[in-house]
């Protein structure tokens, strides 16, 4: 059979890119979406060490004695209204608000610096106690979970103080928006995060 | 919802992040309030903390992320699905097989 080639269409270049660049935006959300969804895989893998060793106290204290739950209910509380405030930040956003965005954000911050300190504070108590990251496969399973969700909540913290840096300079263009998008999934995210933390570390930790 | 920014992702409203807060709040009351006063215990227990936080990580997802069904957001719904699965076969797989482990080496029982 003969081949014929079908007839090039104007404008075609070859490049994908020349027929899809209008949504760049989107494909940034989109691929900082799909890094989030991978982090959640990051997250599944401490919390099935956790779910394996986390009872291999090995003569260290365990968590029925160092567990005190209305402490855990202050840091959950600090980091739920801190996901509500970004929401507040995105909407004041959409509006072209400035002020408002940056007074929001400023109060997500200062309410991810309070759970910072607390959960820092509650792991050199901890530490006193006898319950080290070194004393046993248990608090290792442990710091090992909630230490890699306060790194994250640190680095959502650094990144806010930048995002903010850059709005100051830049205004609202579309690519802040794309930032400031990109940083409230991670925020929302962490507080998920932090949902099956309490729940299965520390509530079901003392039953 | 008729506004999308990039991504699918919609706008939502002060209303829709006032119930997801207030949500959030009754799910994660609940939960505590049980276990500290000790009011259920056991299996029942159990049950109750994990349906709340299944409920708030729900209630989170669709009012403070915005997910739904509309065909804006069907890359980033059957992405997510596909992690919950990769995540579901991770933590039951992780816990069944060591489980099993450590009743062959006669570990603890």
């Amino acid at each position: 059979m003969d081949y014929v080639a079908e007839p090039i269409p104007e404008g075609y270049t070859g490049y994908v890119e020349e027929e899809h660049h209008h949504d760049y935006a989107g494909d940034t959300v989109f691929g900082f979406w799909v890094y989030i969804l991978s982090d959640c895989i990051l997250f599944a893998t401490l919390f099935a060490v956790f779910a394996v060793i986390g009872e291999n106290y090995y003569g260290a204290p365990d968590a029925h004695e160092l567990f005190e739950l209305d402490y855990v209910l202050g840091e959950t509380a600090l980091l739920l209204f801190s996901s509500f405030t970004f929401g507040m930040a995105m909407l004041a956003a959409n509006v072209d608000n400035m002020r408002g965005l940056l007074q929001w954000l400023g109060a997500t911050w200062l309410l991810g610096f309070g759970f910072l300190v607390m959960e820092v504070n509650e792991f050199i108590h901890f530490t006193h106690e006898g319950a080290a990251a070194w004393s046993s496969g248990a608090w290792s399973a442990f710091y090992g979970l909630i230490g890699t969700h306060g790194l994250h909540v640190f680095a959502g913290m650094i990144w806010m103080v930048f995002l903010v840096f850059q709005l100051r300079q830049g205004g609202l263009t579309m690519k802040n928006r794309t930032r400031l998008m990109c940083l409230s999934l991670f925020w929302h995210f962490l507080d998920i995060i932090w949902i099956c933390v309490f729940s299965v570390v520390y509530l079901m930790g003392v039953m | 919802m008729s506004e999308h920014s990039p991504g699918g992702a919609a706008h939502g409203s002060v209303k829709e992040y006032v119930n997801g807060l207030l949500l959030s709040l009754v799910l994660t009351a609940v939960p505590f309030a049980i276990v500290m006063s000790g009011a259920v215990s056991g299996p029942a227990a159990v049950g109750v903390v994990l349906l709340c936080a299944v409920g708030q990580v729900f209630v989170q997802l669709i009012f403070f992320l915005h997910m739904n069904t509309s065909s804006e957001q069907m890359w980033n719904v059957t992405s997510a699905v596909f992690v919950v699965v990769l995540v579901a076969i991770l933590i039951v797989g992780s816990i069944w097989i060591m489980n099993h482990l450590n009743h062959n080496m006669l570990m603890g029982h």
